[in-house]
């Protein structure tokens, strides 16, 4: 085996249907979801890997953009004013963070109870225990879980505020998240709480990493509003003196 | 869905003003009704609700939003717990629609949604941070601040998606009531902030209710 394959500029995989996975994603790399068979579903969440009570929060991201829904230019925040991740391409168009996830009493209502004793592999996970596991593994608890994104899901609402599942991603829909900050990414494939389908839903996802271009001055994300500009603001006030020396 | 109370103040067991910038930090045990007064009308109680008997389990704005499958809080609205188990309903609603979707306002937000040098002025997550330090009894600390209700607050979303902040819709006098499932730990900051035209750039206060269970 090459020496060279151990630094890799890039990393291409596929995370199954109903699995989870966490990394974490250095300042200025990006993550490219694909959905390979459309009607997926991908659960994530951030934390900041220094300070891990510094998280995602969805009600920061939707009002200071002034947003219910999530696409191209808008910027995804942690609690602390930060910007976390960009969007910085989408084919879909609208990804939801309100609805969370799903609970094994959902799952088993609406699909049955299958075991990883008798089904394997092929056993239905949910939401909340896939982000369990995977919290677990760097000490944080459900307490710290929040509000979570759901990539590839449209929920819309009435003017009442009845909500629901109103569009799905379909076959190499796309999303690309620039990340402005050292991350702690947390994610599963797990169905869409609102999904009614008449089977659970078994989708794919493929994660592309790779080294993001630097941020242009006339970057769709960074000049989407005021709001933006300080977020990205706030981010080089967190790095700053990261590349200084004393020399 | 507008619905008036039927209990009287004269048979509460306590009743608390909170001004503007203080929190309101105390246990109902199930069973009990709390209300929860905008007595200057377009005021914002940020309300945060724990199981008394296991912090960890708290109140979930996505589990709630999910369960009901709609985003505005009313009368006949089961809040649930981040284990997606019952813990407070409202019986009772004169305003019509409560917030869950907003969040609290943080120094660190402010600074996104308003200037990077407002860092300094008083926010709700600030009242909270100071109200689990100085109760350390509850047994809560920052990770289990999380996602609030804003309760007399109107944050429309459109059908495209948008997110409003609109006018109140609540008034001098207008309430909601709730019933607790489990003892809980009422967590409130009333609103400081002092940036956004929803108050009129004026806080006002707030007055919380409580009657034993019947």
């Amino acid at each position: 085996m090459s020496t060279q394959n151990l630094f890799p500029e890039d990393y291409k995989t596929i995370l199954a249907p109903g699995s989870h996975w966490s990394l974490t994603v250095r300042k200025g790399m990006q993550i490219k979801l694909t959905d390979l068979e459309g009607g997926g579903n991908v659960g994530m969440l951030f934390f900041n890997p220094t300070f891990l009570s510094e998280k995602y929060n969805a009600p920061d991201t939707l009002k200071s953009q002034h947003t219910f829904k999530l696409t191209k230019g808008h910027c995804l925040y942690s609690d602390m004013g930060r910007v976390f991740a960009s969007i910085i391409e989408d084919t879909f168009g609208w990804h939801e963070t309100v609805c969370g996830n799903s609970h094994s009493e959902h799952i088993q209502s609406r699909w049955g109870e299958k075991h990883y004793q008798s089904q394997r592999n092929d056993w239905l996970q949910n939401g909340f225990d896939a982000f369990l596991v995977e919290l677990t593994k760097y000490r944080l608890k459900k307490q710290d879980l929040a509000a979570n994104l759901n990539f590839f899901s449209e929920v819309s609402s009435d003017p009442d505020g009845k909500l629901q599942l109103s569009r799905q991603s379909k076959k190499n829909d796309s999303i690309t998240l620039r990340f402005e900050m050292d991350t702690l990414v947390v994610m599963h494939t797990c169905p869409h709480p609102l999904s009614t389908e008449a089977d659970y839903p078994q989708k794919p996802v493929q994660i592309y990493l790779e080294k993001a271009k630097p941020v242009a001055p006339d970057d769709i994300c960074f000049n989407l509003c005021d709001e933006n500009r300080r977020g990205f603001h706030n981010n080089a006030l967190y790095h700053l003196g990261m590349n200084s020396s004393y020399d | 869905m507008i619905k008036e109370s039927a209990l009287n103040l004269e048979d509460s067991r306590s009743r608390s003003k909170v001004n503007a910038g203080d929190y309101f930090f105390q246990t109902i045990t199930a069973g009990e009704t709390f209300r929860i007064v905008d007595l200057e009308g377009n005021q914002a109680a940020d309300t945060l609700f724990y199981n008394a008997r296991d912090p960890s389990e708290r109140y979930s704005a996505s589990d709630t939003i999910r369960e009901q499958a709609a985003l505005y809080l009313t009368t006949g609205s089961m809040l649930k717990t981040n284990l997606n188990r019952d813990l407070i309903k409202i019986v009772a609603d004169t305003c019509g629609r409560h917030d869950t979707v907003g969040g609290a306002c943080s120094t660190e937000s402010n600074t996104v949604r308003y200037d990077l040098e407002k860092r300094c002025m008083h926010a709700c997550r600030d009242s909270w941070m100071l109200a689990i330090a100085e109760h350390e009894e509850y047994g809560l600390a920052k990770e289990d601040i999380g996602h609030n209700i804003n309760f007399f607050m109107n944050v429309p979303v459109t059908p495209d998606g948008q997110l409003q902040f609109a006018d109140g819709v609540s008034a001098p006098g207008k309430y909601v009531e709730l019933i607790a499932i489990m003892d809980t730990i009422v967590l409130i900051s009333n609103c400081p902030q002092l940036n956004n035209p929803c108050n009129a750039y004026n806080p006002t206060p707030i007055e919380v209710v409580v009657w034993a269970a019947a």
